[in-house]
């Protein structure tokens, strides 16, 4: 049985606390080498023993419930029914783990920042609070707050510890993303605005605003819409995705990492919690061009990575693809495809992470990204040249690596949805074999050139203590999915109960609606007031 | 049939592994270690197969469920093993063939700084390929699918300084790579259909609802495409000649013996499928008689030992399909195993002939090898005389089961073109006798025309060709009678078995040995002859000479395209017109604020004016306004 | 007698005069008398309208008008005094920091 353990409340102000603690941090001079050594050694304590709460946590989460669990409610604004109201379930649990177990490697990985480290480091903190508090508020409005405030710290990640051209990249990001939130602001609000003028009172929590608030199919289309940009344009839905490449390549690795690992799929849990279950029916219709668009950005994103020179371009556009695959098994809406889908979430944050480290690693010693620059390096780097190719036969779906599964679970569940655009999509499989292996060959394959990559180190002791939890997990995940999966079931299984039910509950909504307006037409001709009346009525009866 | 649960498959494929690992870790310090770890291994996993073998009865499945791979809803996926005598066939072939292999290889890469990589890799395939063989579902078959294209890849580049030959493992793993999405839609389709993966569920699935014939036919070409990938077939082939850049022990094990003939298995493993698919069989046979023909062909003209071979092993793979297409499984089987003894052989021989001529491949620096290398040059005699269909040797059994087999079809969309493929087919093997028995002439008879100082090979190499040939020599008529029975119980009966005479095995070999003859006769008396012939049919030869320009074609169609595609779409759609989009918005927000910039001025009697203006226009609303919208 | 109208477009004038002089001349003193011109413009309508009325509201409101047109000149004087201190200039074309 769950304790009372306040676990999400922990977990996601710990490491707000260590950003502030690491300001409170006496003596040494901010300057110095000691000062940014004791700012990561808090920040990685801190990042590593929240990690260690999520763990805790995941033993005591029940895998057999389907609703929220470690549910904290408290009143925050009570006059317009905003409360602070976190919680979990199978789905989010997995995003919540894989942020968590991130963020340790981010901080190890920042040894190659040398300016302002604290300031970095607390931006990664503030950073996994707004994460975590994102896939645990399960009250809209709290949720918009954490959703805007991840975009806080990653804009000045990417601004101050970016590349060249860093201002353009980070303003990119955060004016398209603040673009679609903002609808998405707006379409909160008339959600709102319907329960009031159904209900009565006003709330923000997500339960009740999914369960009683009545809307017609036109208003529905117009929201989901609204919802559907706010996300499309965070996972990034093809063609929404160029903001993805710059900030990528301009981020130093870590923020490339929690960008790929996490952020993106933000859009895509968007999506399941809020965009379906608030809007089904929208849902459903909009369901084939969603797809359509995904199978799009996967073909699309794997043949403009091909024609990259950039390796971290190349990555980037790659995670356009396999971002295609996770919204076309999401909107397929069955559970294979689903649970393929968030698996697939998570493989990417892992095969993806790991390919922007391997990026990291070499940019930290040669200061370019240029695939040109570099081949032959497995005569130099040996160790490097083995973990690049686990991670490349990852992210190509080998089987018995994490890849494989979320995709062949995607695939296979797609194909009962949409099996002309899922044999589209199994294009990308290909696709993917030839870029990444291109890669690859022309990286480490070839001849060495002595003059510019002879002095080339492999990789490091501490380099290689974030690697090897990947690298696990890679295999793990690719043998042993089974753990990961039965704990998603009963949460994948309600959400599409979900929203089947409350598409046809709104559609019967919609129907006695029609009827009664009729009905009353045709007896009495009173005037419209009475009906609209009267149609609440009949909803209250429905209701009970 | 019977289940019987049986933990000792497990073992099988983890033992390979297990060396694998071994090989490696202990390689890097010791590298001499390597090669006898991994060969141990292998030996070791033979003993395995051979016990299992034996004790598996009749009508007996033997199944090892590992653990639920994983569970979403009602689809159900085990990791689980099957061990039939499909299988048994299969593993036998692979571990015993891959155990001479291995032992050859300490010696061929004795002197290889990477060895260790090269033997981790090798075993490797190994565990692979016995995943592939002894999957009791679909997907278990698809990992060691996908497995033994990785270490092939992985094999071809084994010298990966030379970017050509990385880039050869590439093509190999791409080109495969659209096999196997044929194969995912094959897998996909069945889910969708039946809700399971697994064999025998399948089996009994397929069998009682025999009317989705157009279901079946697309399934069955589906899965068809994925053997074109791994087993070389048209259009998909081309990856095979280019995978000679590996070692040549990895041509022989991989690229001959085993991997290649997955697709054979597949569809021997899936004849429950099949079977029920004619009009996809009559796509599979004229296929496979296609690409028999032309990379026999093509093997005509080659000069280069190993492309030989490899041309050889399209055309064999090609004959292999033939059998299957026709529905007589076990032939397809028969030729499979057959073939894996003669071509390992023939392969190991060229492997001994380029290490005995100091990494020489081109037969025109060769000749006369006879009397330096004398036991390879008998046992890649025997091979020849084996792959050419000579009586008795094994080649002469199954490819004769296989034009009987062909000859004999009843698909009704072959009805009209079966004496035209029975043609080909007979074409064929007269041009394999012919080009064999080329390869051996220059080879190992004339004079020898290189410099260097050929010698013959040591033991560990010696010996695998010794027993592979022996295999070349008297498998064939063992297996002729046995093995339809032992396969009985899975691919179901076949026909009654003519016990021939010598005097009728002879006349029936009369196409191998008229090949043969021909060969000898211009390779080692008229010499001036095969020149002039070259000359003389011109364009056909040159067609040979250049593989049909198959690579040429596919390269200009298709690679180039799509890289040309893929520019445009980086550089015109993405950067120009999508980010255009967004900078272009970007740009229209920043000049709008321009123009609205220009009011502000910062003069006081500026803002007083507008103020002014404003109050006259809010007045005159209120004055006159009324009255316009009024 | 004279007519109201007169005193009202007497005012009317002055205000004119009042705001062309504010939009126009870059002084700031000569702004600022502008601006008592103006205030002085509405006094006036002011006081002939409560005269042409009578009522003595319009007066009352004159008061006001003066002492804010008072505060103003002593809160206006020291913002030219310390814009002049800081410009060395009472030019209002020189104060345009706050252009877009």
């Amino acid at each position: 049985m769950a304790n009372n353990f306040p676990y999400l409340s922990v977990l996601t102000f710990l490491p707000l606390l260590g950003a502030v603690l690491l300001y409170l941090m006496p003596g040494l001079n901010p300057k110095s080498d000691q000062h940014g050594k004791a700012s990561r050694c808090v920040a990685f304590a801190l990042t590593f023993v929240n990690f260690l709460v999520s763990l805790r946590m995941l033993m005591d989460f029940q895998s057999s419930e389907s609703g929220y669990q470690f549910v904290e409610q408290a009143a925050w604004i009570p006059n317009f029914g905003i409360s602070y109201y976190l919680g979990i379930d199978g789905i989010s649990i997995w995003l919540v783990l894989l942020a968590t177990f991130l963020m340790p490697l981010v901080v190890l990985a920042s040894y190659s920042i040398h300016d302002k480290v604290r300031g970095y480091l607390a931006s990664m903190l503030v950073l996994e609070t707004a994460m975590l508090g994102t896939l645990m508020a399960l009250d809209v409005f709290l949720f918009y707050v954490f959703w805007e405030l991840m975009l806080a710290p990653m804009y000045f990640i990417i601004g101050i510890w970016g590349g060249q051209r860093r201002i353009y990249a980070t303003l990119k990001f955060v004016l398209y993303t603040v673009f679609g939130s903002l609808l998405m602001f707006v379409a909160i609000f008339y959600v709102v605005w319907r329960f009031y003028e159904q209900q009565g009172h006003l709330t923000f929590v997500l339960e009740e605003l999914v369960r009683f608030t009545n809307l017609s199919l036109k208003e529905e289309l117009w929201l989901f819409g609204a919802f559907a940009l706010a996300f499309g344009i965070k996972v990034p839905i093809f063609p929404f995705h160029t903001w993805l490449p710059d900030a990528h390549v301009e981020a130093p690795t870590g923020g490339s990492v929690v960008l790929a690992g996490v952020l993106l799929k933000m859009g895509l849990y968007g999506l399941i919690r809020f965009a379906y279950p608030l809007f089904p029916r929208a849902g459903e219709i909009y369901a084939p061009y969603l797809a359509i668009l995904a199978v799009i950005g996967v073909v699309y994103g794997a043949m403009v990575a091909w024609a990259q020179t950039d390796i971290k371009k190349l990555v980037a556009y790659s995670s356009v693809s396999h971002l295609g695959y996770c919204v076309l098994g999401l909107v397929a809406l069955n559970e294979v495809s689903t649970t393929g889908s968030i698996y697939q979430m998570l493989n990417h944050g892992v095969s993806t992470g790991a390919l922007f480290l391997l990026v990291g690693v070499l940019y930290d010693r040669k200061h370019t990204r240029l695939i040109a620059d570099y081949g032959g390096l497995v005569d130099r780097v040996p160790l490097f040249a083995f973990l690049f190719l686990v991670f490349t036969l990852s992210s190509i779906a080998l089987p018995l690596t994490n890849g494989f599964i979320g995709e062949f679970l995607i695939l296979s569940g797609s194909f009962k949805t949409f099996p002309i655009l899922t044999i589209v999509a199994t294009a990308g499989v290909v696709l993917g074999a030839v870029y990444m292996l291109t890669l690859y060959m022309k990286t480490v394959f070839g001849e060495l050139d002595q003059s510019k990559n002879g002095d080339l180190t492999d990789v490091s002791k501490r380099e290689l203590a974030v690697f090897m939890p990947l690298l696990v997990l890679v295999f793990w995940m690719g043998l042993f999915p089974q753990p990961f999966l039965s704990r998603m079931s009963s949460s994948v299984n309600a959400y599409l109960a979900q929203v089947k039910e409350r598409s046809d509950e709104l559609k019967r909504y919609e129907f006695d609606q029609i009827a009664s307006y009729q009905k009353l037409h045709e007896e009495t001709e009173v005037v419209v007031t009475t009906a609209s009346s009267s149609t609440f009525l009949s909803l209250d009866e429905h209701r009970s | 049939m019977e289940v019987t649960e049986s933990s000792i498959l497990g073992l099988i494929p983890l033992c390979p592994l297990l060396g694998s690992l071994l090989a490696f870790v202990i390689g890097r310090s010791q590298k001499d270690l390597a090669g006898w770890i991994a060969t141990l291994a292998c030996v070791i996993t033979f003993g395995l197969v051979v016990s299992t073998v034996f004790s598996l009865s009749e009508g007996e499945i033997l199944a090892f469920n590992a653990f639920t791979w994983f569970e979403v809803g009602s689809f159900d996926v085990d990791f689980a093993l099957r061990f039939d005598q499909l299988t048994a066939v299969m593993c036998l072939v692979i571990t015993g063939v891959g155990s001479l292999i291995h032992l050859y290889s300490t010696a061929y890469m004795h002197d290889d700084q990477g060895r260790h990589r090269f033997f981790c890799y090798l075993n490797l395939f190994m565990f692979s390929m016995l995943l592939l063989v002894l999957g009791a579902n679909m997907l278990v078959l698809f990992v060691g699918w996908e497995g033994v294209g990785l270490c092939s890849y992985l094999l071809i580049g084994f010298w990966y300084n030379n970017l050509a030959y990385a880039s050869a493992g590439r093509k190999a793993f791409v080109v495969n790579r659209i096999g196997d999405a044929g194969f995912l839609f094959g897998i996909f389709l069945l889910y969708r259909q039946f809700d399971t993966v697994d064999f025998i569920e399948l089996s009994t699935a397929i069998a009682s609802n025999p009317e989705l014939t157009a279901l079946y036919t697309l399934v069955a070409f589906c899965l068809f495409i994925g053997a074109t990938g791994k087993s070389a077939q048209i259009p998909l082939f081309v990856w095979l000649p280019d995978a000679m850049a590996g070692p040549t022990p990895v041509s022989a094990l991989i690229h001959a013996a085993t991997m290649v003939t997955a697709g054979v298995y597949m569809m021997a493993r899936m004849n429950f499928l099949f079977v029920l698919a004619p009009y996809t069989q009559a796509i599979i046979a004229v296929i496979a008689v296609l690409t028999a023909f032309v990379a026999a062909a093509t093997a005509l003209t080659q000069n280069d030992i190993k492309k030989v071979l490899a041309y050889s092993t399209v055309s064999q793979l090609g004959f292999m399909f033939m059998a299957a297409a026709a529905g007589v499984y076990w032939v397809a089987v028969f030729h499979l195993v057959t073939h894996a003894f003669f071509k390992a052989c023939l392969f190991l021989g060229a492997g001994s002939v380029i290490h005995g001529c100091h990494h020489e491949q081109d037969m025109r620096k060769m000749g006369g090898l006879l009397k330096y290398m004398p036991v390879t040059a008998v046992t890649y005699g025997i091979s020849t005389l084996a792959i050419a269909g000579i009586y008795p040797l094994a080649g002469y059994f199954s490819k004769h089961a296989i034009l009987a087999a062909l000859g004999t079809t009843v698909n009704p969309y072959l009805e009209l073109s079966l004496n035209v493929l029975m043609t080909f087919a007979s074409l064929t093997a007269f041009m394999t006798a012919f080009y064999m028995t080329r390869s051996f002439a220059m080879t190992f008879l004339g004079d020898y025309r290189g410099h260097a100082h050929p010698h013959e090979s040591p033991w560990q190499m010696t010996m695998p060709l010794v027993v592979l040939a022996s295999l070349a020599l008297f498998a064939g008529i063992w297996l002729v009678t046995t093995l339809p029975e032992y396969l009985a119980p899975v691919v179901g009966h076949a026909g009654s078995h003519h016990q021939e005479s010598i005097i009728e095995g002879l006349v029936h070999s009369w196409v191998g040995i008229l090949g043969v003859l021909v060969g000898l006769l211009l390779y080692t008396k008229l010499l001036s002859v095969p020149a002039a012939l070259f000359k003389a049919l011109r364009p056909l030869s040159q067609l040979s000479l250049n593989k049909f320009y198959f690579d040429e074609i596919y390269d200009f169609l298709i690679v180039r395209f799509l890289g040309r595609i893929s520019q445009f779409l980086f550089k015109t759609v993405d950067q120009n017109m999508i980010d255009g989009a967004v900078n272009g918005t970007a740009a229209l927000v920043e000049v709008s604020g321009e123009v609205a910039r220009s009011t502000q001025s910062g003069q006081v009697r500026h803002y007083a004016l507008y103020m002014f203006v404003a109050t006259l226009a809010v007045l005159f609303f209120f004055v006159f306004g009324g009255k316009i919208g009024g | 007698m004279v007519p109201v109208s007169y005193y009202l477009t007497l005012s009317a004038i002055m205000f004119t005069v009042g705001v062309v002089g504010v939009v126009v001349r870059r002084n700031s003193i000569v702004v600022f008398m502008c601006i008592e011109l103006m205030l002085n413009a509405v006094n006036l309508s002011f006081v002939a309208l409560s005269h042409y009325l009578g009522n003595l509201n319009g007066q009352i409101a004159v008061f006001f008008v003066m002492v804010v047109a008072a505060a103003e000149a002593a809160v206006g004087l020291a913002i030219i005094i310390s814009m002049f201190r800081a410009m060395k200039s009472v030019e209002t074309s020189n104060a345009d920091q706050l252009n877009g």
